[in-house]
């Protein structure tokens, strides 16, 4: 399954977007520079005021044996307690061993949790990049724990915040609860009111199939609505990539018949003109998706319309 | 009366809306439902009134609770 996952994502890659885009591990080099502090360090669930403790000023907590070859890699990692309202975010420095560990970052966290600190939590269900639950921010990029490879140099330190400009439930766990009520409110089924032809299924094109290509692997992980600035300043009107996605993906189905409905709820200056072409949401997207087409490609049809 | 901040008239309307939502309950277990919310409310009366971050995170809390609670399926609760 994990294998082809990567052979559709390098097959969409050389299709529909630039290489540039494109990325296995959590950053490239350049990029670290700019995400020593990532947005989300000051700017999650406890707001501006409340920017975590810095790792300097906390403790490490180190792998239970010591063996002599050991490839050690220090994790920073975002930690909240709701159950301590008073206490401040911190972040908080694991030391693992890449050689007892497994190839990514889901790894990492489920070794941390399971042989070193149990109180550490984060969401995650499939590892193999379907559930869309491990969504973070790894080294200041958006992305799914599970899919993102450990950098293996030893000397770089890795970061693990919670989503960016999220309410933040528990540690790595972010509040979705806005992001699923947008998508809810998109109406995210079938609406028909002719019965099929036949009285049995909704039949379709192939050519009409193939237009659902690229809009219907999302997996609602919710990386790029929370990477995307316009959605960070107006998440409670603003869709975000990931629900405009979702909604082109109804309004681009030939048999769905409310397709001028749809795109009447987006007559205003809120709901979809707020997209600004930022592309952050196509650049962060794990399953390698092009969210900013689909917005595109709606503000298109509502033009020509 | 010393005018209040943003976040007490915050917490001042939440409360308010834990009162009228209790009001909605069944009148034999209204007295549990006011007694729940007094308490919530008092769990976090030694708060410092300058921490801001974590009296906006526990009138989130609040909201989220009593959306939970208001609903007309949640009859008694336990205190």
């Amino acid at each position: 399954m994990a294998l082809r996952i990567a052979s559709r994502r390098l097959a969409l890659a050389q299709q529909c977007a630039p290489k540039m885009l494109r990325r296995g591990m959590a950053t490239p080099a350049s990029a670290i520079e700019h995400t020593k502090e990532p947005l989300s360090a000051t700017s999650e669930s406890l707001s501006a005021s409340r920017p975590p403790i810095p790792e300097s000023k906390t403790t490490t907590v180190k792998e239970p044996h010591f063996d002599p070859q050991a490839k050690t890699k220090t994790f920073h990692i975002y930690r909240w307690n709701p159950d301590e309202p008073t206490s401040k975010p911190k972040m908080q420095s694991y030391t693992l061993d890449l050689n007892k560990t497994g190839p990514m970052m889901l790894d990492a966290l489920i070794r941390i949790k399971n042989e070193v600190d149990p109180t550490l939590t984060f969401r995650r269900s499939c590892r193999e990049g379907i559930c869309g639950s491990c969504a973070m921010n790894i080294d200041g990029v958006n992305t799914l724990a599970c899919l993102c490879r450990i950098p293996t140099e030893t000397t770089k330190e890795s970061r693990i915040y919670p989503l960016p400009h999220t309410y933040v439930v528990k540690d790595l766990v972010p509040d979705l609860t806005q992001f699923y009520k947008q998508y809810k409110s998109i109406k995210p089924y079938l609406q028909r009111d002719t019965p099929p032809e036949d009285g049995r299924e909704n039949r379709q094109s192939k050519a009409d199939r193939r237009k659902l290509d690229g809009l219907y692997e999302c997996i609602l992980c919710a990386c790029c609505s929370t990477s995307c600035p316009s959605y960070w300043w107006n998440s409670e009107e603003y869709l975000g990539p990931a629900v405009l996605l979702q909604s082109y993906r109804w309004i681009a189905d030939s048999r769905d018949e409310r397709t001028a409905e749809r795109k009447d709820m987006f007559q205003n200056s809120m709901s979809l003109y707020r997209c600004h072409t930022i592309l952050n949401c196509s650049r962060t997207c794990p399953k390698g998706l092009n969210p900013a087409l689909a917005i595109a490609e709606i503000k298109k049809s509502m033009a020509v319309a | 009366m010393p005018r209040l901040s943003g976040l007490q008239r915050d917490a001042l309307s939440l409360y308010r809306k834990c009162l009228r939502a209790c009001r909605l309950k069944p009148a034999d277990t209204r007295a549990n439902f006011y007694i729940f919310m007094r308490r919530e409310f008092e769990k976090n009366r030694e708060l410092n009134k300058k921490d801001f971050g974590t009296i906006e995170f526990l009138l989130r809390k609040g909201a989220r609770q009593l959306e939970t609670y208001e609903s007309p399926g949640v009859t008694n609760i336990a205190v």
